[in-house]
């Protein structure tokens, strides 16, 4: 009943020549929600248990607590966890988005005879199933000890992370009216110059939701982190996928929480950006 | 508009870089793809290929063996199913999200994307909490005083298509939304006009417009269910065993790493297949951008 309402407004402005709120509309606008609702309620769901003050999990909760935070905050292989996971996104950020950046100038601006395959390439980790890459990586690198090491997740990583750089940056640098490059050509800079400060500056925000994307991305892997993993070097995701596996510690309702909260955060920190540019939603 | 700009772009005066330069830009990406992409998937390939001779016999097992033949059935069901799913329930929030302006547009696009960067392995935690044997949905029906005994829920096929379907359905509503913009709004005017309800103008006119968006949807769902590990190891455990999860357990738990690799390759031969098949419709670049 409250949809008919808020919608039939909305309804009534879009096509003039359908007047009253139709019942197919109404049925319709109600499945949206309803389908809305699945959408985000059990994720959502996640939240209120992880301030549950028992030692199982109810919804509601039946007392608060803080107590599965401070469990999260002084574990030592939470806090390993956590703390790897975050150097891996690190460094996988800066080398995606270095790498990234330089091929997407090359694809947008090049010419050379194979860039719409070099094209496709760049993407062929997004496309592969990350249970294959993660099985062919265990091949290669059981054999050369980089296994659970930061460099192995790294290379891993970063590989998953480009295709997101790439497409974010090439966008960008597709929106820039290549005439101002070569306006400042003419004023005498160098390629290089003219990149640096009229191109740059101008993609400036894409290269930077591409790096939000490349830590998101590392910091969320959780199958190639699930074969990659050892001992000596395991990765958030890895931690609490053992943890479901194994039984429903509160903990991992806290450790969920937080990375709902960061990622919803690092988005959201995307999607400001780019209306500030001034880019229709 | 992205679309006007991109053809002006095309036919601005190319080649602004030269191609050395252009190459040394590449350099890294490629190094960095042929060392940790290509040479371990040839990799992938050899060992699935020779044990230590030549064999096709790990391939022979995949369709010789029944319970593997029963696990790809079940994988090919669950993807179609999944793809159904997610196309009945997307459909119309990507309709509703087509229709409305303004705030609620914006608040039905956060309640799909939101979603989509919160981690799999999130959700597919949110699903277990939910249907596990002393899961709160077992724990609200005995309460209710529905059910005596706790139902198993978790480890069904059931299970994992209810999860997948949930964890999937974003990737279906934002081609379809995007399909459906595209359809300028003065059509349903003239249908109108012309004397059409709005069931006929949806049915005659709107429907069949969103067509390639509803394609390139069912098409990226069932090819990401295929590959799937995440949700069907957590919520369908060792008893609904996919095609990835016998992957990852032939890996991990019987360490026999040829079968496994024969596996993989027809994993990603199929997914391949499927994407090089269809890569017209699926528009992989919109797609991974989130429709935007």
């Amino acid at each position: 009943m409250a949809d008919e309402t808020t919608v039939a407004p909305v309804a009534l402005t879009r096509s003039k020549a359908i007047s009253p709120p139709s019942l197919g509309m109404v049925v319709l606008y109600a499945i949206a929600v309803t389908v809305l609702v699945f959408l985000i309620l059990p994720t959502f769901i996640v939240i209120p248990m992880s301030f549950n003050g028992e030692r199982y999990l109810a919804f509601p909760p039946e007392s608060w607590s803080l107590k599965w935070y401070a469990a999260y905050f002084t574990d030592p292989t939470w806090m390993a966890a956590t703390w790897f996971s975050i150097k891996v996104a690190g460094v996988t950020m800066v080398l995606a988005t270095l790498i990234g950046t330089l091929a997407s100038v090359a694809l947008v601006r090049g010419k050379i005879g194979a860039l719409g395959w070099l094209n496709t390439l760049s993407l062929a980790p997004l496309i592969v199933p990350h249970i294959v890459v993660a099985v062919a990586l265990y091949l290669v690198f059981a054999r050369l000890g980089l296994t659970g090491t930061l460099l192995g997740f790294v290379l891993a990583h970063t590989t998953l992370a480009i295709p997101y750089v790439v497409l974010t940056v090439s966008a960008s640098l597709y929106r820039v009216d290549p005439t101002l490059e070569m306006a400042a050509l003419n004023l005498g800079a160098s390629h290089t110059t003219a990149f640096l400060r009229v191109t740059l500056p101008l993609i400036l925000p894409g290269v930077a939701a591409g790096a939000a994307f490349a830590f998101i991305v590392s910091l969320d892997e959780a199958v190639v982190s699930l074969f990659l993993s050892s001992v000596s070097g395991t990765t958030l995701p890895r931690k609490l996928f053992e943890d479901i596996e194994y039984g429903l510690s509160p903990v991992v309702a806290a450790a969920s929480t937080l990375l709902i909260v960061f990622s919803l955060l690092v988005i959201g920190g995307i999607e400001l950006a780019r209306r500030a540019t001034g880019r229709s939603a | 508009m992205r679309d006007t700009l991109l053809r002006r772009l095309r036919q601005a005066p190319a080649g602004r870089i030269s191609p050395l330069a252009s190459f040394l830009l590449l350099l890294p990406l490629i190094v960095l793809l042929a060392g940790v992409f290509f040479f371990p998937l040839t990799k992938l390939l050899a060992n699935s290929l020779w044990d230590p001779e030549f064999t096709l016999g790990h391939y022979a097992r995949l369709v010789t063996e029944p319970l593997y033949v029963k696990i790809f059935g079940r994988t090919l069901w669950i993807a179609l199913i999944v793809s159904l799913f997610a196309l009945l329930l997307g459909y119309p929030v990507a309709l509703v999200m087509a229709r409305l302006r303004g705030w609620r547009a914006n608040l039905v696009a956060a309640c799909v994307l939101i979603p989509l960067w919160t981690s799999v392995l999130v959700r597919s935690y949110a699903w277990v909490v939910l249907l596990q044997r002393n899961g709160l949905i077992n724990s609200w029906l005995q309460g209710l005083g529905l059910t005596d005994q706790p139902l198993q829920m978790i480890y069904t096929e059931g299970a994992v298509l209810l999860a997948m379907t949930h964890v999937l359905l974003p990737f279906m509503v934002l081609p379809i939304y995007s399909a459906l913009r595209n359809i300028s709004p003065d059509l349903s005017k003239a249908a109108a006009n012309l004397g059409a309800g709005s069931w006929r103008t949806f049915a005659h006119v709107i429907l069949p417009l969103s067509l390639p968006g509803v394609i390139a949807g069912v098409l990226m769902v069932f090819i990401l269910s295929l590959g799937f590990y995440i949700t069907p190891a957590l919520v369908g455990g060792p008893r609904t065993l996919m095609f990835a999860t016998l992957i990852g357990q032939q890996m991990t738990e019987l360490l026999n790493w040829q079968f496994a690799s024969a596996l993989s390759m027809v994993l990603m031969l199929v997914t391949l297949a499927l994407v090089v098949g269809f890569r017209r419709t699926l528009k992989l670049d919109r797609v991974a951008s989130h429709g935007r």
